[in-house]
C-alpha cells in the first residue's frame, strides 16, 4: 500500500508550500498508468491530513489517460493499463503520457 | 484594540471605511504548484547516487516477491565473489534482523533497515543506512528491498539499476501481473531453475511475457542454491562495475 507513503508526501509537500495558510482544496493529477490507485489515496487523505494545515481539505483527483505511440504503425493509442495493444495488433508501444503523479494546485485561505 | 476590526485604533472609531458583513466569505487564493509528488524522494535519491559515485560505488536495488530467493542469492554471491568484489548490503524488511544475520554469516558488510508497517524502502531510509554502512571505495552496494512487487517500483533509492528476481515456483505470468516493476528493471533473474523438473513452469513463456512488458530487459536464469547460471549474473555485475568506472574516468577527463 504505497498510497499511504504517496499521500504522506502530498501532505508534507503542500504543508511546506502553504506556510501558515489553511488549505481548503487539493487537486492531484494521477495518471492511469502511474501505479497509484486514486481510491486508496482518498482513503489515506483524511488520516494523513489530521492535525495539519490540510485538515478538512477537499481532495480532487484528476485522472489523466494513458497515451502511447505505436512504434510499428505510428498511430496514437489510448491506454487503460500499462500493457496494451495498438489497433494494428502491435504491442511495441512507446509510452507518452499517463505516468504522472502531480500536485496541480491548492486553494488556501 | 478595536474588537470589530482588530485595528490598533480606539474601540469606538468609525467603521464606515470598510464593511463588516454578517458572514464574510474569506478570500481564497489558488496556488498552482505543478509539483511532482515524489519530488522529495527523487531529490534524495539523486543525492544518494551522487554520494555513491563520489566513492566509485555501484548500487543495485534488488526487488522481488517474498520468497523468490533474494537473500540466498546475496549469500551465494558474497561467498563466491567476496575476494574479488567489495560487496556491502542494505537489508530491508518489515521486521527482524534475520536477513542481516545471514549476510553477516556469509561474510558481508550489512545494515538492516526495518520498515515496521512500510511496504518498501525509500531514498531517505537508504541515505541513513549508507552513512552507517560506509561502503568502501569501488564497492557494490546491494540494496535488498522489502519483498513486494508493487510498491518498490515507484521509489527511486539512488541505485544504478533495479534487478528483479522472479522464481520458477511463482507463476510464469508475474511480469504481466506486476508490469511496473518489470518495466523499471534492467535485469531479471529467474531463480530456482534447479526445481524445473518438478514443476510445469514454462521458461519460454515467462521470458516472452517479461519482454512484452520490457523489450530491453536482460534475463538470466539461475539457481542460487545449485549454482546454475550464476556466472552470467556475475558477468553482468562485472560489466556494470566496469561501465561505472568508465563513466568516472570520462568525468574526470573533462576540463
Amino acid at each position: 500500500m504505497h498510497e499511504l507513503a504517496i499521500t504522506e508526501s502530498v501532505v508534507a509537500a503542500v504543508a511546506e508550500r502553504v506556510g501558515t495558510a489553511r488549505v481548503l482544496r487539493v487537486q492531484l493529477e494521477i495518471g492511469k498508468l502511474s501505479g497509484v490507485v486514486p481510491a486508496s489515496v482518498r482513503f489515506c487523505f483524511d488520516v494523513c491530513t489530521r492535525g495539519t494545515a490540510l485538515a478538512g481539505a477537499r481532495l480532487e483527483v484528476v485522472e489523466t489517460p494513458g497515451r502511447a505511440r505505436c512504434r510499428d504503425c505510428g498511430r496514437s493509442v489510448e491506454l487503460e493499463a500499462l500493457l496494451g495493444l495498438c489497433a494494428c495488433g502491435s504491442a511495441d508501444l512507446e509510452l507518452l503520457e499517463g505516468q504522472q503523479l502531480k500536485i496541480r494546485e491548492v486553494e488556501v485561505v | 484594540m478595536c474588537a470589530t476590526c482588530g485595528c490598533a485604533d480606539a474601540p469606538d472609531h468609525d467603521h464606515g471605511h470598510h464593511e463588516h458583513a454578517e458572514n464574510p466569505a474569506p478570500a481564497t487564493r489558488i496556488l498552482r504548484l505543478e509539483q511532482d509528488v515524489l519530488a522529495k524522494n527523487d531529490r534524495l535519491a539523486d543525492h544518494n547516487r551522487g554520494w555513491l559515485e563520489e566513492r566509485g560505488a555501484l548500487a543495485i536495488n534488488l526487488v522481488s516477491a517474498p520468497g523468490a530467493g533474494k537473500t540466498t542469492l546475496l549469500e551465494r554471491t558474497i561467498r563466491d565473489l567476496g575476494d574479488e568484489l567489495r560487496i556491502a548490503v542494505i537489508e530491508g524488511d518489515q521486521a527482524t534482523e534475520r536477513d542481516a544475520e545471514r549476510i553477516r554469516a556469509a561474510g558481508g558488510r550489512v545494515v538492516q533497515i526495518t520498515t515496521g508497517t512500510g511496504c518498501h524502502l525509500d531514498a531517505e531510509m537508504v541515505a541513513q543506512a549508507l552513512l552507517v554502512l560506509a561502503p568502501a571505495a569501488g564497492a557494490v552496494v546491494m540494496i535488498e528491498n522489502v519483498g513486494n512487487l508493487v510498491c518498490p517500483a515507484l521509489f527511486d533509492l539512488g541505485e544504478h539499476a533495479k534487478v528483479v528476481v522472479a522464481s520458477v515456483t511463482e507463476g510464469e505470468d508475474k511480469p504481466l501481473k506486476y508490469p511496473h516493476v518489470f518495466q523499471a528493471a534492467r535485469l531479471m533473474l529467474l531463480n530456482k531453475v534447479d526445481l524445473l523438473p518438478h514443476l510445469s513452469f514454462d521458461v519460454e513463456r515467462c521470458v516472452s511475457y517479461a519482454r512484452r512488458v520490457n523489450p530491453e530487459l536482460r534475463i538470466v536464469a539461475l539457481s542460487a542454491t545449485r549454482g546454475d547460471g550464476l556466472e552470467n549474473w556475475y558477468a553482468w555485475l562485472r560489466d556494470e562495475l566496469r561501465a561505472r568506472a568508465r563513466r568516472d574516468e570520462e568525468r574526470e577527463g573533462l576540463p
